[in-house]
Order: structure tokens, then C-alpha cells, then sequence
């Protein structure tokens, strides 16, 4: 009988080319896939490279996505991406320009497959744990390094094993689900080892929503977010044109009685709206315990608070709604792509007739970036996934968390608002 | 020789340490407005060689390795955390800052001098005598340390490989 592990274990023993890891043993991995965008890759790994004398370990194991300095509107953003355009021609690598932000970009392409062993330039790399690849992120000189070698050092973590029974109620989602487990595990809650979703709630959901759980992953401070490829997983990547072949992924999970750091489980039929105050992910709670705070600006945007469903779920507390007087509705799509999928189905219509200003498929605001950054003293509610102090414009500037569908509320109301009163007057419509 | 200690609380993030609005110029911009958020004067007063020492989940947040850059172009000789967020970490190391987990660190006083042993894995303080000691760090990131970060120790792996195809050739 074999030793029964976890799906991390089954992944970095893979990658490591090894029969068996053990929690706490310092491995060398092979990395199947490196991306890298615009602001961490090629202005900072290129003279790196140089300096090291050394080209790309495989160009086709790279992939280079433009999403924070783009649309390019400064002087030095448009230098920089003019240099990101250059390398992708130079080092003949796999590049999207332009064309969203690259924790959506890089699974909709058909990129990921369950079972690699990935890296990434940014911190929210866990992303791609909802395909069942166990996906971290890197600095710029650790990338480099990757580049240069195609390898990477991993203390083999342990397991947090994350369980929700049940199903979410309507008006409540996988953002709600992180804010939750920001508040009551911390965000060094994870301690950098691997956080892993499971439970009926978590299976119930779509590839999108896993996603928004797995890239918050970085929220609770994990190395990785993991979600056991199912059904759900294989039909969205096969849809996206993944070379699955003879990939037996159904052997990519956690055994049941393998070894784990701690197991939590919570009931997600008793899950409410969360938002989460200035300035941590971590200040959260009931949306029903919290003041209604006027604001004055709604974002929808980022990794984690703009691709195709949840600007669907905004759209549905937004439709015949216009937005409060004196509040500003930004709507950023997380990928061109879920963006005319939005338009198709008149989901951006109905955005833009309640007031919403579309804004380019990019990190924007989120990272700090673009013309629309938070002025002084502005209090901002945003569906992205971290609300640390100054992060989003000045100082003065005060971001609360929630999901579309609260933002969206909060966008009619001019005050931080339960959402599901809206649903229920639309169902009763 | 003693340093100064510079007194951080808890979940200091990469936003103090590199705030996002200067990302687009260089390191010498983002070293200058590390931490003002938090503490206005600390590019100013923080000289070659002193100590940041900080609660837990130091340098949560983005990956962007400017935050540990911004700290070594500082001068800082090491950051003491009770905890340090893992991207962070690692970024450090890579760079050759050294980083130094003291889980049960004791109340200290801002400005306070203090003597670090890297080899012996302690702080000492100078007025009191007080030793505390640090977790030791894992071999694989000792060695990377002492080359001085992640470029060095592969530019002498990669002229280690070459020499030895070299040898073969002969």
C-alpha cells in the first residue's frame, strides 16, 4: 500500500522526480510553465539574463502577458510596454497584449493543465491552484532564475484543507467565501504552506468563481491555492483548447486520510454578504453588520472582481438601476475576452445604462496604476481582492471590499449595502 | 559594531514598502518613499547598517521585489520579523538581504543599538546585554546568502559547468 498524500505532495513529487515528498524536505522542481507580465518580466529578468550570459531555459514553456501598465497612457507605461512588445518578439515567446489581466488570460488561453508545476511574476499566481496546478508566485530575480535554469527550490508544504458543506445562498459568492476566511484565519492564516478548497459548496461552484478562491489564496498568505480537478475543470479547459491528452487527472487529489496541517469546515448555507473595512482584507464581516458608509466610488475590477460572472451578477442587481448620484461605477473586464462575452449577452449594456464607465481590461486602479486612482479622503467600494492603505490612490483614500453583486448594490444605494434585497425584488418582478 | 533597531508592527505590506504609484520609475524613487506611509522620515533617518525589526507577516502583499530591494539600498545589514510573508521572503534572500525569523521576539525600544551575529543566529542588545536568538536559516538558503543572492551564486554555478564541460572537452 502506498503512502496516502496530498495533492501538493502529488504535484512537487512529480515535478521533483521523485516517488515520494515529504512535508518540510527542500526539493528542486522542473517548471512546466513561467509567466511573467509587463511590470515584473522583461524589464526586470531581461538584464538579468544579460548579466548572467544566459538565454531562456525553453521559450515555449514562457508566457508573457501585458496587464499593468497597459493602456500605456504615460510616457514611461508606454516605454515600458513598447520594451515588454520588443522582448516578446526577440525571445519569440508566447505573448497577449493587451488582452486582460494574466491570472484570467493564462487559463482562458488554454495554457494551465491540471498537475504542472508553475510560476509566476505576481503574487496572485495561486490563480491557477483552481486547475489543480500547483501555481506560486516569484520576485523578479527568483523569475530570472527560472528563466535561466527552468528550475526552482520548494519547501514541500503541508496542507490547510479549507471545507464548505453545503451551498451558498443566492447573492452569495466565492468573494464572500474569502472575505469569511480572511477575517477568521488571518492573513498569515495560510503560512505560506498549501491552502486547498474542498467540500460541496466548492465543487457546486464554476472555474471562474474557484478561481477568485484560489487567487485569495495570496490573502491568507498561502504558497498555493488548490482545487482537486473535476468534470468542471476539464470541460472549461477543453473549451479553452488545453492539450489535455492522456492526462489521468482524476488521480490528482488528496487522499483521504493523508496527513494535513490543520482541516477547517464551515457551513456555506449559513454564509452572508461579507465586506471587509480599510485597510485589510482581514477587517471583515456581515454586510449586515456593517454601517452603511456613504462612498463615492464603485469598482468592479481586477483578478478577482471582473471576469464574465461576476460582471453578470452585477448586472443582475444593476438591471433598470441607475447609480446614486455623486458615486462613480468604474468597470474594468478582467479579460477582453470575458468582455465581449459580456457584450454578446447584453450584460455590458445594462452596465453602462445604469452609469457604469468601462475602463481597460488591465489591473488599473487595483495595483496603484492609470488615471482613475482614488483622490483624497474618497471612499471607494471594490470587488478586487486587497485593500491595504494607499494601494489604490492617496493615503487618505479608504477601500472596502465585496463582491460585484455588493458593489453593484452599494453603486444604487450610495452606501455600503446587503445585496439581496435587490435579488428578491428582481425575482419578484 | 552595534546598529540602530527601527520598530515595524504587524502585517507591514508591500504597498509601505514600494508603494504602487512609483513602481513605473526606478529603485532610487521607490527607496525614497519606503515605508512614508507608515513612518515619514525612515528613508531619511535610517542609516548603513541598522536593523528593521517587525512583528508578524512582514512584506505581505505583491510580489514586486522592489519592496526588499528599496530595504537593502537603505543599507539595512537584516530585517528581524516574528513572521515574514513567503514571496517576501524569498525575494530577500534572492537579493542577498538578510532575513531573520525571531518567533518570540520581545518588546524593544525604537532606536535602541544592538549587535547581530548572523553566524551564531543572535541580536544582542547592547544596553542591557539582552540576547535574543534567531531561527537559523535553512542550509539551501544559507549558501545563497553567502554567495550574496541569487545572481552570484548562479553566475559561479553556471562558471562551475562550464569549467567542468571544459574538462570533459580536454
Amino acid at each position: 500500500m502506498t503512502t496516502p498524500t496530498t495533492l501538493a505532495q502529488k504535484i512537487l513529487a512529480r515535478a521533483s522526480g521523485r516517488s515520494h515528498v515529504a512535508p518540510g524536505e527542500v526539493v528542486t522542481c522542473a517548471v512546466d510553465l513561467a509567466m511573467i507580465h509587463d511590470s515584473g518580466g522583461p524589464r526586470r529578468v531581461e538584464p538579468i539574463l544579460q548579466d548572467l550570459g544566459v538565454g531562456l531555459f525553453d521559450r515555449n514553456k514562457v508566457v508573457l502577458i501585458s496587464d499593468h501598465f497597459v493602456p500605456g497612457d504615460t510616457d514611461e507605461g508606454a516605454r515600458i510596454l513598447e520594451l515588454t512588445r520588443a522582448w516578446a518578439k526577440e525571445r519569440q515567446v508566447a505573448f497577449h497584449d493587451g488582452e486582460g489581466i494574466c491570472h484570467v488570460v493564462l487559463p482562458e488561453k488554454g495554457h494551465l493543465k491540471p498537475g504542472m508545476l508553475v510560476v509566476g511574476g505576481d503574487s496572485h499566481s495561486p490563480t491557477g491552484g483552481a486547475f489543480g496546478a500547483y501555481m506560486f508566485g516569484v520576485g523578479a530575480t527568483e523569475m530570472a532564475g527560472v528563466l535561466a535554469t527552468g528550475e526552482i527550490w520548494l519547501k514541500v508544504p503541508q496542507t490547510i484543507l479549507i471545507e464548505w458543506q453545503n451551498r451558498l445562498s443566492d447573492g452569495v459568492t466565492a468573494k464572500d467565501i474569502m472575505l469569511a476566511l480572511c477575517g477568521k484565519l488571518g492573513m498569515d492564516g495560510g503560512q505560506y504552506q498549501a491552502v486547498e478548497y474542498t467540500g460541496e459548496a466548492i465543487r457546486a461552484l464554476s472555474m471562474q468563481e474557484r478561481m477568485t478562491l484560489s487567487n485569495m489564496a495570496a490573502e491568507l498568505g498561502g504558497q498555493a491555492g488548490l482545487i482537486a480537478p473535476d468534470e468542471t475543470t476539464i470541460a472549461f479547459l477543453e473549451k479553452a483548447g488545453a492539450d489535455l491528452g492522456s492526462l489521468d487527472w482524476a488521480s490528482l487529489k488528496t487522499d483521504a486520510d493523508a496527513p494535513v496541517l490543520s482541516h477547517h469546515v464551515f457551513d456555506a448555507a449559513s454564509l452572508v454578504p461579507q465586506v471587509a473595512a480599510p485597510h485589510s482584507p482581514a477587517n471583515s464581516g456581515p454586510v449586515t453588520d456593517a454601517p452603511g458608509t456613504p462612498i463615492q466610488v464603485a469598482y468592479l475590477g481586477a483578478c478577482t472582481g471582473a471576469k464574465y460572472e461576476d460582471l453578470k451578477n452585477a448586472a443582475a442587481i444593476l438591471k433598470g438601476k441607475t447609480v446614486a448620484s455623486g458615486v462613480e461605477l468604474l468597470v474594468a473586464p478582467s479579460s477582453a475576452q470575458d468582455q465581449s462575452r459580456a457584450a454578446r449577452d447584453g450584460i455590458l449594456g445594462t452596465l453602462e445604462e445604469a452609469g457604469a464607465k468601462l475602463l481597460p481590461n488591465a489591473c488599473g486602479i487595483c495595483a496603484g496604476y492609470g488615471a482613475h486612482r482614488l483622490g483624497e479622503d474618497v471612499t471607494c467600494i471594490s470587488s478586487t481582492a486587497r485593500n491595504f492603505k494607499g494601494r489604490m490612490g492617496a493615503n487618505s483614500s479608504k477601500v472596502w471590499l465585496g463582491s460585484p453583486f455588493t458593489v453593484a448594490a452599494s453603486a444604487v444605494t450610495g452606501r455600503i449595502s446587503d445585496p439581496r434585497p435587490f435579488l428578491s425584488e428582481g425575482a419578484a418582478r | 559594531m552595534s546598529a540602530r533597531l527601527f520598530l515595524f508592527g504587524d502585517d507591514i505590506d508591500t504597498d509601505q514598502l514600494a508603494p504602487g504609484q512609483y513602481m513605473k520609475g526606478g529603485i532610487d524613487e521607490l527607496t525614497a518613499h519606503c515605508l512614508e506611509g507608515v513612518r515619514p522620515d525612515f528613508a531619511g533617518s535610517v542609516r548603513s547598517g541598522d536593523i528593521l525589526v517587525a512583528g508578524k507577516n512582514f512584506g505581505m502583499g505583491s510580489s514586486r521585489e522592489q519592496a526588499a530591494e528599496a530595504l537593502k539600498k537603505l543599507g539595512l545589514a537584516a530585517v528581524i520579523a516574528r513572521s515574514f510573508a513567503g514571496i517576501f521572503y524569498r525575494n530577500a534572500i534572492n537579493l542577498g538581504l538578510p532575513v531573520l525569523i525571531a518567533p518570540n521576539l520581545p518588546d524593544l525600544e525604537d532606536g535602541a543599538s544592538a549587535a547581530l551575529d548572523l553566524d551564531a543566529g543572535t541580536l544582542t542588545l547592547v544596553d542591557s546585554g539582552q540576547v535574543i536568538s534567531l531561527e537559523p536559516l535553512p542550509e539551501n538558503l544559507k549558501a545563497l546568502l553567502a554567495d550574496g543572492g541569487l545572481v552570484p551564486h548562479l553566475k559561479k554555478r553556471f562558471s562551475r559547468e562550464r569549467h567542468k564541460e571544459h574538462g570533459q572537452c580536454a
